[in-house]
């Protein structure tokens, strides 16, 4: 075991920001949504709209950070390792079986993480984005070619389904980052401190 | 906030009440005459010789106006305030007072001489009048700034000649030399005077035009209040020629152009000829401005009509009229102030502080006019807006609708006129007998070409509803509406459909798929951690 400083300073940042920016736009996008009401529409929708923004500039740094630091290759997704992590999940957990993958620096996402991070990042925020400025700035694209093909509640409709996507990988997010580590709640204070105790590569044997 | 009276402060504010008095005298009086008052025109009409009078009559005031003023009876005759009357270009109908029918006191034909008490001219007493007459057009209606001058209720549009009674009141003679001397540019009195008072009473037809507008709080009439900008009518009402801008038969719903600089055509009365097209400080992606090309400013600046403290007229129900006493007068019953029963005109319903229908509005509007089949099973559109999502002309723009219960031809299935006004036995208001005042005011409207149709006879009640498009009493920008009065499910636009409105609208599906592979994925994890919970303390 060595503890091993797995997250930059930026990227500890970078993660709890976005995490309370998109609890943030969850909670007032429901509501923008109809789907409760709690600050009231006006603040929900103004909230969100600075909010939306916040996590735009965000990315916007943490693209250029990953871009010139690399990083991004942690995010290219494998085959290899994948089926084994997958029933790792299914079956092995339960029966206290190791995890069939070491994390290192240089790779610090397993198989299954790595697939899903960049579902996340090329998919579900995406959408997120794509659809949410295409609604910020309805009035004016809808005169244009667009327009013609294009009604608002497709994109509303596109904008609330990948919402939905975001808060169903967030469930996962959360219970898998925050109890699947050694002891339970290791990932989640490796993600505070940027410090992990990582498993030599060779001497992966008797987990609790 | 305001510091605590003190009898000590009471006393200082006393004395210094008192000082301001002393200093400044001339300011208690009443206020002086308004001819004497700052001129702002080059001329006093009251050392005009043509002006000392005295005169005899209102025609003879307008002789002498034409001495100088020698074109302004012709062109207050091309005006709708003289000819009662707009040929629609978008439906090709001919309308105005003259020839629409409403539910109120149903239409002018057959009432002259009541209705034009508040024509700009004299005399329209029968449909002879001689609308090329110039001495016949009333200048002091509009003009009057002394507040004395007044139109007998039932004089065809002259006023008094000498005090007399009307309903239990003595109308006072208004002095028209004085009058003539005094006169000076139009006010929201002036205009009032029959604008406020339009279905035959105070605040009764449009529910956001009433006496409380000659002088509102801020909070009535942002525009209009002295409080602030102090606007009268015609600021935004501009005219040219004696010919105003701005109908209801024919209103822009939404405005292209922006402000109106001098120089450039005037796109008053518009809301956006003063304010432009985007009228809200905006950050970028600001919202509100990305609302008007949908939503008429009326829309959120009018969050209520009737807000002076005057109650409008919301039904009118003419098939309950007729009950009498033992004297043979019509009952009257009343709630509190508001009369909800009369035997001449039947039963009312009143309202104040109300939130309007909101409708599209494409700025055109379209009238059933006599001679057109109804179904008197429906209710009838007395008037029909035209406009959708879809069409870019249109906007989501606030009403009052008026509903009422009005008599029809049952044999020929189309609207009446009826004379209820009249000295003659056939009018409702002598004899209360609907056969005759029908049959007389729908002889009377085929005479005069307002319908080809004959009267089959028969008449029976049918119901009706108007659509009055509510532009006045803007309030102050921090009454405006706020986004959850519509962004909601049951808000203020819940039954306008046909389009995506967040908030409001959703695709069920969606929701439904989402919210279940949620709940799966919650399960889903809990299960897992539950499982490894229990098979790690096995293992344990």
């Amino acid at each position: 075991m060595s503890r091993v400083k797995l997250f930059t300073g930026f990227e500890r940042f970078w993660h709890w920001t976005q995490m309370a920016l998109i609890f943030g736009l969850l909670f007032t996008g429901f509501e923008i949504h109809g789907t409760y009401t709690i600050l009231g529409f006006e603040d929900a929708y103004e909230t969100h709209r600075i909010l939306a923004w916040t996590l735009i500039g965000l990315w916007v740094l943490a693209i250029f950070w990953h871009l010139t630091t690399g990083e991004w290759r942690q995010y290219v997704p494998t085959t290899k390792g994948l089926m084994p992590m997958v029933l790792y999940y299914a079956y092995g957990i339960f029966s206290g079986e190791a995890k069939p993958y070491a994390t290192t620096r240089s790779a610090k996402h397993n198989p299954l993480q790595r697939l899903a991070y960049l579902g996340f990042k090329l998919v579900i925020a995406p959408a997120l984005w794509i659809s949410g400025l295409l609604l910020l700035f309805y009035t004016s694209w809808k005169g244009g070619p667009l327009g013609e093909l294009v009604q608002l509640q497709y994109i509303a409709w596109v904008h609330v389904a990948a919402a939905f996507g975001m808060l169903i990988f967030l469930i996962g997010h959360v219970y898998m980052a925050v109890t699947t580590g050694h002891p339970w709640y290791a990932h989640l204070k490796g993600m505070i401190t940027g410090y992990e105790e990582l498993e030599e590569p060779k001497g992966r044997t008797g987990v609790a | 906030m305001k510091p605590e009276s003190t009898p000590l402060s009471g006393l200082l504010q006393a004395a210094a009440y008192a000082c301001a008095l002393l200093a400044f005298g001339a300011l208690a009086e009443p206020p002086a005459p308004a001819a004497a008052k700052a001129q702002a025109s080059t001329a006093d009409h009251s050392k005009f010789e043509e002006l000392a009078g005295p005169f005899a009559t209102g025609p003879d005031v307008t002789r002498a106006c034409l001495q100088c003023h020698t074109e302004a009876a012709k062109q207050v005759h091309k005006s709708i305030h003289w000819t009662w009357e707009l040929d629609q270009p978008q439906t090709g109908q001919r309308l105005g007072k003259r020839w629409v029918v409403n539910n109120y006191c149903l239409s002018l034909t057959a009432n002259y001489a009541r209705c034009t008490s508040c024509h700009v001219g004299y005399g329209w007493k029968d449909a002879s009048f001689d609308f090329t007459v110039e001495e016949n057009v009333d200048c002091l209606a509009c003009h009057d700034t002394t507040g004395t001058y007044v139109k007998f209720p039932t004089g065809a549009g002259h006023p008094p000649y000498e005090d007399t009674p009307f309903q239990g009141k003595v109308i006072k003679a208004p002095d028209l030399a004085k009058v003539a001397q005094g006169v000076g540019k139009t006010s929201r009195q002036s205009c009032g005077a029959c604008h406020f008072k339009g279905g035959g009473g105070e605040a009764v037809k449009h529910g956001d035009m009433d006496s409380s507008l000659t002088a509102p709080p801020k909070s009535v009439d942002v525009h209009m209040s002295p409080e602030g900008l102090n606007y009268s009518c015609s600021t935004c009402h501009e005219f040219k020629a004696h010919e105003q801008a701005g109908s209801r038969y024919l209103m822009k719903a939404k405005s292209e152009t922006g402000v109106s600089l001098p120089g450039q055509e005037s796109n008053r009365p518009a809301c956006e000829s003063c304010h432009g097209l985007t009228p809200h400080a905006s950050g970028i992606g600001d919202k509100l401005n990305s609302h008007v090309d949908k939503v008429a400013c009326q829309t959120c600046h009018i969050p209520e009509y009737a807000r002076g403290g005057r109650a409008t007229k919301t039904y009118w129900d003419w098939s309950t009229a007729g009950r009498l006493d033992a004297q043979g007068k019509p009952v009257v019953e009343k709630q509190g102030d508001l009369v909800v029963y009369d035997g001449m005109k039947g039963s009312f319903e009143w309202g104040e502080n109300l939130v309007p229908e909101y409708y599209w509005f494409d700025g055109s509007v379209r009238y059933t006019l006599l001679g057109e089949t109804i179904d008197p099973g429906d209710q009838t559109e007395l008037n029909q807006i035209s406009g959708g999502y879809g069409d870019p002309k249109a906007r989501i723009w606030p009403f009052k609708v008026m509903r009422g219960r009005q008599p029809y031809d049952k044999g020929n299935d189309i609207l009446v006129v009826g004379h209820l006004f009249g000295k003659d036995d056939a009018a409702y208001w002598k004899t209360f007998d609907w056969g005759k005042a029908v049959k007389a005011g729908m002889e009377e409207a085929k005479r005069i070409g307002q319908t080809t149709a004959d009267y089959s006879g028969e008449y029976g009640f049918a119901d009706t509803l108007m659509y009055w498009p509510i532009t006045h009493m803007v309030a102050p920008k921090e009454q405006a509406l706020g986004c959850a009065d519509c962004h909601a499910k049951d808000g203020r636009l819940a039954t306008l459909t046909g389009f995506y409105m967040p908030g409001r609208d959703a695709n069920p599906w969606i929701d439904r798929i989402g919210w279940i592979l949620v709940a799966a994925t919650l399960a889903g994890v809990l299960l897992h951690g539950l499982v490894r919970i229990v098979t790690g303390k096995r293992r344990a």
